[in-house]
């Protein structure tokens, strides 16, 4: 979705601010959320592809009035009802009617869940339909569901930098339609055609991106 | 608080203003933490091990032990320039957010800085959980397009003739950077030039510390 996660190259946000002693979480409530968003995605009702798109799909205003931890807020509540897990009524009451349709994951399997690889590869489907060096245009795409494609590449070419193997396809894996894995490809752009003949001639931009957003240029 | 409330959410505001969004929000997840206990879907000692993993276990010491392993092992740099994701694992630095690694070397003639322009994908086995400035709007916009601009604001000067390779960390590959060795680190051993790495510096953002720095 064209949304205002969706931030590479706009203008106008100000000095990064760097905070050299910054602590780890800033309010208490953080560490909650944080962990409360990690245990709920460990009961398996969602991939991260739903979870980004939970996070993203909401009202620019609202997006960029949040802190990083509201947004995860706002994603697991979408969450939790969409998959299942409590209905809207609990969630504005905050009183449960029953137990959850699975039990919770014990502290007991916290550690071997966390050093699981749970992979996006999958295993080669088919040959490469590029090869590093070979030229691409990013096709002019605009889904209104979750995409990995950022605005600032569309319609743009640029050169394949390396063949990264057969990913799963967010666009896809984010509405539960299937993984629909292939190729996902480091592809470089140089810094002036993306920003014009203004930026530096030496610098470039590597973006990740699937088969289905490219066709040869 | 306030100060970083400021730097936490990248424009100002007051600080009663503050102070109460922040109540309200912990009343919510508060009430949001005991509605999932209630239904029997969270365990509160899972969440209190999560957080103990991710606040005091996970964290850029992990990274900076790759990248002084790589300066002092050429045959461990080979294998990390190589196959990221495995040679990470032989230090033991696995898991979520870190399953395909990819690490970038820096040269003489290229210097490369990781961003995450549609949200904050970033490598938590060996960098932890990612500072506020990495997620926040300033950084994400700036850094693919005028990325010069922003390791200035870092304090780091690159020439013309060097190449800056910005990498927008759009799928599942992980990126690391692998700052230069600094000069007159010759003879130091592991854990001495482990003291060097700097978090900012293996996402690209910054420098090493020089011998003396640490």
């Amino acid at each position: 979705m064209d949304g205002a996660h969706d931030l590479g190259g706009m203008h106008g946000f100000g000095a990064i601010a760097p905070d050299p002693n910054e602590p780890r979480f800033h309010h208490p409530w953080e560490r909650r959320a944080f962990a409360v968003t990690l245990a709920c995605g460990m009961l398996g009702r969602w991939n991260i592809d739903m979870a980004r798109f939970a996070r993203e799909d909401t009202d620019p205003q609202i997006y960029l009035n949040s802190t990083y931890y509201e947004h995860w807020l706002r994603g697991l509540r979408r969450l939790l009802v969409e998959r299942g897990l409590v209905s809207a009524a609990e969630l504005e009451s905050g009183e449960a009617a029953g137990p959850g349709p699975v039990p919770a994951v014990p502290a007991s399997r916290v550690p071997t869940l966390l050093t699981q690889r749970r992979l996006a590869r999958r295993p080669a489907n088919a040959p490469p339909r590029y090869r590093p060096g070979d030229a691409v245009r990013v096709r002019n795409l605009h889904p209104r569901g979750h995409t990995r494609m950022p605005r600032y590449v569309r319609g743009h070419v640029g050169v394949i930098e390396r063949d990264h193997g057969v990913f799963v396809f967010p666009d896809s894996h984010a509405t539960g339609a299937g993984e629909a894995p292939q190729r996902c490809y480091a592809v470089r752009f140089t810094a002036q055609t993306l920003w014009g003949p203004d930026a530096p001639a030496a610098d470039r931009v590597l973006v990740d991106l699937w088969d289905d957003y490219l066709e040869a240029a | 608080m306030g100060t970083h409330d400021h730097d936490h959410h990248g424009h100002h505001h007051d600080h009663d203003h503050d102070e109460q969004r922040w109540s309200e929000v912990e009343l919510r997840v508060k009430a949001l933490e005991s509605l999932l206990v209630d239904k029997g879907l969270v365990d509160p000692a899972a969440l209190d091990l999560l957080i103990e993993t991710y606040e005091t276990k996970v964290g850029p010491r992990n990274g900076a032990h790759v990248v002084a392993k790589a300066w002092s092992d050429p045959g461990f740099k080979a294998r990390l320039l190589e196959n990221a994701s495995a040679a990470i694992a032989e230090l033991g630095y696995i898991g979520r957010q870190g399953e395909d690694m990819v690490v970038l070397e820096n040269t003489d003639r290229v210097r490369n800085m990781v961003v995450c322009t549609l949200c904050s994908c970033y490598p938590w086995p060996v960098l932890g959980l990612p500072p506020v400035w990495y997620k926040s709007a300033p950084y994400r916009a700036r850094a693919v397009r005028e990325p010069r601009a922003v390791l200035a604001e870092f304090g780091t000067a690159v020439t013309e003739d060097v190449e800056v390779r910005v990498w927008d960390s759009t799928a599942e590959l992980r990126y690391l950077v692998l700052p230069q060795r600094p000069p007159g680190t010759e003879g130091m051993d592991e854990a001495a030039l482990a003291r060097l790495v700097t978090r900012d510096s293996m996402i690209g953002v910054g420098e090493p510390l020089r011998p003396g720095e640490a």
